[in-house]
């Protein structure tokens, strides 16, 4: 990592890129590098292009203000090797045990070699991280996670990294913010991205941003489920667009389930509970992990790394499964549940560490942790797989970049331990950037104006065609009702080939039909009921290559559990998959091997036995 | 769960077809343990989708969702319906000119916060290879509180100052500029401090701490602004009274 002293020359200056053909259909903004979602990963990749080269023209746009998004809610924090007592190595090997092998592991090299310093330049910009009395900054320990590696800022992580990162963006004049602006087609000519277009939400203009690299930031896609901890703007928009021009989406049958969501609204009470000291009951007041491969059981309120309650998540939430179908659970209004309990822990220590959680609970459940068990489920959380990409964020469309959880690395592999995701979104996210430059200084080519005006043209039509339809009766919510109930029926914790292939079926119809869903809102400022309808298109396509990916991995691993091929296949399955987009018909499956450089694949023991 | 007909009245207006805002009544069935914006999100699923309004996380972190409801400035998905009784009035924001319906124009926040310089100015540079800064947590303690601030806009909503004199900075942006000013790694407080003192407001500021009730973080922006006014006035003081002690 070179820092700031060491300036590069300016990139940006003296070229040419206006486009007066494209000017002409739409208006045109033009940049040296447009980023498209303005999250963690987002905003670093942005500060680290205005750092390395202050002459760069940078469009941030994004389809809410910056500090909306959704990074702004991880609560448990960020793992990095900064105690004495770990490791690189650790931490490696944590990570691709806990990814059941599928991650690369030169990648996940990188990843733990830059955390550190990540972290730290947070700290420099001035992220409150939690202290230890001396001074230093504070870890946790983690589901998964062998040693204590986890910074943390209370149980606001995310919202400290996310408004850090954010006011830190606020000195750099060549950042250039496009706030609530919906990004909805990539331009691509001669087989480079060129940029995309968007929707000014306040005038319902689509406008046409040119740039000579492009990174999406766009974030993940839990709201294909129902009930998940994810926020509103979650609907794989980066994904499906990336998609749709050519790039595969890689590893989408490995969604994570969360094991503690509260279970009515699907808030996320953060794995800290646990590793704090909370335990994890079914109905009779047993520990249950113990009965499912995590055992024995450890001493309440001291928790165990590894093991127990700090098992990571995919074992929790199938453990949670079992128990369930052999009824232990805890029945409620809102379905089985097993019960948090973190009384032992003390209303002092609840409220340092864990303001959030209470408050949470309390309001939303109506129940106090601190003198009661609070009921939760598994809920969906994120995703492992994503827009396909290298070691230096890059995907196969030159131009083209992406980080952050819309993008697989892949580092998470077949389940993403708690706590690397906000470490991959600033590492990654400043990787992005220094890839974006390196292909600036390589191939300054201008695009071809009729071409570009061409497709910015089809984008317009596209969403003209869109507000003329009329008397149709498909609704948005109507599909998206449908769409969540099949991802919850047959792409959930456990799956079945036969339900797969009735989710691929049922998926290609709402495809079909979303062909014809019509719109009751014809006007243009702020058009929420336009930009619902993108998001959901954007969705159903997610969807389809989540189940199609799932239905062809007859193997189980990690978060993908097949009831009908219930062990790991590394002969067949120890490779990434890669659904590429066939428009109107299913996409193709394809396979790529994992990178395996030292770490060959091993068992997952998370039992409490040789620690 | 038990279910209630919720009714609520919920201001309306589209620049492109409306001359002036009206008021829409709706009335759906919810569950008793429902926010108000579950209950809007109930209506544009199920009753009219062209209904406009701003939110993300439902967890009260984004800040998305302020909206004056039955007129007091609110995050609408922390707002339970359990707390109201008979119709509910749901309006856009004080202070903020409406875009369409809910959907307030923010411009003028997202200028001012830039405005005060949020973010750490360091005395000297400092690798990162040197490690992290030293800072105990009695130094975290002194400026946490500030950092709490989700900019949901309701202080300024709530603030009279503001509704009166557009050009105050208010009670968000102080708190910001007052955060980094009380962070120890911090040596920028001079040129925050004019910045600040040099905008219309700070001294009329009247500290009716309206601001601090209404903020759903307990910032306590009221709080900060007294100490950046006391701060001020003893800047005033040292400059103008006593220059041998200038630094
Ligand atoms: C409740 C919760 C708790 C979590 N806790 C942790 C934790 O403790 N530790 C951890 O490591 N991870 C955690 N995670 C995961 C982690 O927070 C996320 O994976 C990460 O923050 C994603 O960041 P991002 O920058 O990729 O995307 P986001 O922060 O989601 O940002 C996406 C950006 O893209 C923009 N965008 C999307 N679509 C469009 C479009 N069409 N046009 C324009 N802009 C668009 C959005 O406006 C937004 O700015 C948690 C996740 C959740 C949901
Ligand atoms: S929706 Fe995020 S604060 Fe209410």
């Amino acid at each position: 990592m070179n820092s700031s002293p060491n300036r590069r020359t300016p990139t940006g200056s003296g070229v040419n890129y206006r486009n007066a053909e494209v000017e002409r259909i739409l208006e045109t903004l033009h940049a040296d590098v447009a980023i498209l979602g303005a999250g963690g990963a987002g905003l670093r990749a942005a500060i680290a292009l205005a750092q390395e080269s202050p002459a760069l023209r940078i469009a941030l746009v994004s389809k809410v203000y910056p500090m909306r998004s959704h990074t702004c809610a991880a609560e448990g924090g960020a793992a990095g090797v900064i105690k004495g007592d770990d490791s690189l190595e650790h931490h490696f090997n944590d990570t691709v045990g806990g990814g059941d092998w599928l991650c690369d592991q030169d990648a996940v090299d990188y990843l733990v070699r830059e955390a550190p310093r990540e972290l730290i330049q947070l700290e420099h910009w001035g992220c409150p991280w939690s202290r230890e009395p001396d001074g230093s900054v504070a870890v946790r320990p983690f589901g998964g996670m062998k040693k204590q590696r986890t910074w943390f800022a209370a149980d606001k992580s995310g919202f400290h990294i996310l408004h850090t990162l954010f006011q830190t963006s606020l000195q750099f004049p060549s950042i250039e913010r496009y706030d609530e602006y919906y990004a909805t087609d990539l331009i691509v000519d001669d087989g480079r991205c060129r940029g995309f277009t968007a929707i000014e939400m306040r005038s319902g203009q689509m406008k046409c941003f040119l740039a000579r690299a492009v990174i999406i930031a766009s974030g993940g896609a839990g709201r294909m489920f129902p009930f998940t901890t994810n926020g509103a703007i979650k609907t794989g928009d980066g994904m499906a667009l990336a998609y749709r021009a050519g790039v595969p989406l890689k590893d989408m049958e490995f969604v994570q389930y969360h094991p503690t969501g509260l279970p009515n609204t699907g808030t996320l009470l953060t794995e800290a509970c646990r590793g704090e000291g909370g335990v994890l009951l079914n109905r009779h007041g047993r520990r249950f992990l113990q009965d499912y491969g995590m055992g024995p059981e450890t001493p309440l309120g001291k928790a165990v790394l590894k093991t127990m309650e700090l098992g990571p998540r995919d074992r929790v939430s199938q453990a949670f499964w079992h128990d369930q179908r052999k009824g232990n659970m805890v029945g409620t209004q809102w379905g089985d549940c097993m019960l948090l309990d973190m009384r032992h822990l003390g209303e002092k220590k609840i409220d340092e560490r864990l303001p959030l959680v209470r408050d949470m609970a309390i309001s939303y459940l109506g129940v106090d942790p601190v003198t009661d068990p609070v009921p939760v489920r598994p809920v969906v959380h994120y995703m492992m797989g994503g827009i396909d990409t290298d070691i230096r964020a890059a995907t196969p469309l030159p131009g083209l970049f992406a980080a952050g959880e819309c993008a697989c690395v892949s580092i998470n592999g077949a389940n993403r331990l708690g706590s690397n995701s906000l470490t991959e979104l600033l590492v990654f996210g400043r990787r992005a950037a220094l890839s974006a430059l390196e292909f600036l200084d390589s191939s300054p080519a201008a695009g071809n104006a009729g071409v570009l005006a061409a497709r910015a043209g089809e984008a317009q039509a596209r969403l003209r065609e869109l507000f003329g339809r009329s008397g149709e009766t498909e609704t948005v919510a109507g599909l998206r009702r449908e769409l969540t109930t099949t991802m919850e029926e047959h792409a959930g914790i456990y799956r079945s080939g036969e339900g797969l292939a009735e989710a691929c079926a049922t998926l290609a119809d709402l495809r079909r039909r979303y062909r014809s869903v019509t719109l009751h809102d014809k006007t243009n400022v702020y058009n929420t009921d336009l930009l619902q309808a993108l998001e959901l298109g954007c969705m159903l396509d997610c969807a389809e290559a989540v189940t199609a990916s799932a239905l062809a991995r007859r193997e189980s691993r990690g978060a993908h559990q097949r009831l009908d091929f219930t062990e790991r296949d590394d002969a067949n399955f120890l490779r990434h998959s890669l659904a590429c987009y066939r428009g109107d018909e299913a996409p193709a499956i394809d396979y790529r091997d994992v990178v395996i450089t030292r770490s060959p694949p091993g068992v997952r023991d998370y039992s409490g036995e040789q620690k | 769960m038990s279910q209630r007909l919720v009714e609520l009245e919920v201001l309306r207006f589209n620049p492109e077809t409306d001359a002036e805002p009206t008021f829409q009544r709706y009335a759906v069935e919810c569950p008793e343990e429902w926010v108000v914006l579950d209950a809007l999100n109930h209506i544009k699923e199920t009753v009219d989708p062209t209904l406009s309004y701003r939110w993300s996380c439902h967890m009260a972190v984004c800040g998305s969702c302020g909206m004056m409801i039955n007129g007091e400035p609110k995050l609408s998905c922390k707002s339970f319906l359990r707390d109201y009784e008979g119709v509910i009035r749901v309006e856009p924001l004080a202070h903020f000119p409406i875009q369409r319906d809910l959907v307030t124009v923010i411009d003028d926040f997202v200028t001012k916060l830039k405005r005060v310089k949020p973010y750490l100015v360091a005395g000297e540079a400092r690798p990162v290879e040197a490690g992290e800064y030293r800072q105990t947590p009695a130094q975290l303690k002194t400026y946490k509180q500030y950092t709490l601030c989700i900019n949901c806009m309701l202080c300024y909503a709530a603030c009279p100052e503001y509704g009166l004199e557009p050009k105050f900075i208010g009670p968000a942006a102080i708190s910001l500029a007052h955060r980094y000013n009380l962070d120890s790694r911090d040596a920028g407080r001079e040129a925050r401090q004019q910045e600040i003192a040099a905008t219309e407001g700070v001294w009329e500021c009247s500290f009716v701490g309206a601001c601090s009730e209404v903020c759903p973080e307990h910032v306590d922006p009221a709080g900060a602004l007294q100490q950046v006014k006391i701060k001020s006035t003893l800047d005033w003081f040292r400059e103008h009274l006593m220059p041998w002690r200038r630094t």
